[in-house]
């Protein structure tokens, strides 16, 4: 009798602060399988955010700079320039990249910074206790949105996706969801395909997950995972908007 | 024969394994972890196929699959 699954080598074995099935441990896991099937735990160096993975050093094996809110991509920048034989990555939410740190994203892609963005969409503010995010969704109700986000007040849920696709510094950028099997696996590989651009020197990749925070949805976690498939896939399409090679 | 581990005191008990689980083999225990938490634990090992789906959509690396 073999082992097929166990914990991936870059991945710390600790208990982590996450709520109880929020899928921000599912995507840390997979971050560290993609580490490991490519062999670069020594050579890299994650950018954490300001959000509930402020404390991912403590989560992956790798090196590690925490950057001040929604600032990783300019971190990150630097990091690279400075060092660029290290693969760095960033990790961040969709308060730190789509709000306080909308112009260091825009940016770093537009520069084509030869970085990969791990971004992970929970339509909400997480670790301040569910505050909207400009990625709430329309009627989502929130802390600051009592009766449901209103898109003549709060303006549209952005897409960042497909926003960041038009640039042509980047070369990769997908959006997948980690709410079940088939999606994990899907995860999985765009988040290879997006390390595997930095490494060989083709550009900026990007990965948008879909995740859960069943905490301040006020959902059971199976239930939130329902919610990514009945409410956020329909307004944030799942797929590759931009492969090397190509420009959308 | 597949089985699965649980690493019991790292288990948060969020149930996503058991609903994912295709055998339907994962319950809560009734006792509590460390953490203060009712552990995912399986009472019927033999039905266990070693698929590892329970695995991947552990937030929390709590298992390891053998086949
Ligand atoms: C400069 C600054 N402004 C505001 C905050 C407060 N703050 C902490 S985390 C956060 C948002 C986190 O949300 P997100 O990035 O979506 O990550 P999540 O917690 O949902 O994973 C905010 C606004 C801060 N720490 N620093
Ligand atoms: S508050 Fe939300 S995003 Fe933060 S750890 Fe809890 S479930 Fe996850």
């Amino acid at each position: 009798m073999k082992v097929v699954f166990e914990r991936p080598r870059a991945l710390s074995d600790v208990t982590t602060h996450y709520c109880p099935g929020c899928t921000h441990g599912i995507i840390h896991r997979l971050v560290a399988e993609v580490i490991d099937e490519l062999g670069i735990l020594e050579r890299t160096i994650g950018v954490a955010p300001v959000g509930c993975a402020v404390l991912a050093y403590n989560y992956l094996e790798c090196d590690w700079q925490q950057a001040a809110h929604g600032r990783a991509p300019a971190v990150a920048t630097g990091i690279k320039r400075a060092l660029p034989d290290r693969v760095v990555f960033t990790y961040q939410g969709d308060g730190d990249l789509a709000s306080i740190g909308t112009a260091e994203i825009v940016h770093a892609a537009n520069r084509g910074e030869r970085i990969t963005v791990i971004y992970v969409n929970n339509a909400i503010y997480g670790m301040t206790g569910g505050q909207m995010a400009p990625t709430t969704l329309e009627g989502q109700v929130t802390a600051t949105s009592p009766r449901g986000r209103d898109i003549k007040q709060a303006g549209h849920p952005m897409r960042m996706a497909e926003m960041l696709a038009t640039l042509p510094g980047v070369s990769y950028l997908a959006r997948v969801a980690v709410n079940k099997p088939a999606n994990i696996m899907k995860a999985k590989k765009a988040i290879k395909q997006a390390f595997m651009v930095q490494i060989d020197d083709l550009g900026f990749g990007m990965v948008e997950i879909l995740s859960t925070c069943p905490t301040n949805w006020g959902l059971q976690p199976a239930k939130a995972m329902e919610w990514v498939d009945e409410k956020m896939i329909p307004y944030y399409p799942l797929g590759e908007f931009k492969v090397p090679g190509e420009v959308k | 024969m597949p089985k699965v581990e649980f690493n019991v005191d790292r288990c948060k008990g969020c149930e996503l394994c058991a609903v994912f689980c295709p055998q339907k083999i994962i319950k809560l225990s009734e006792g509590i972890n460390k953490l203060g938490y009712h552990p995912a634990t399986v009472k019927e090992m033999e039905k266990c196929t070693g698929c590892a789906i329970c695995a991947r959509v552990c937030p929390d690396c709590v298992i390891k699959v053998y086949k």
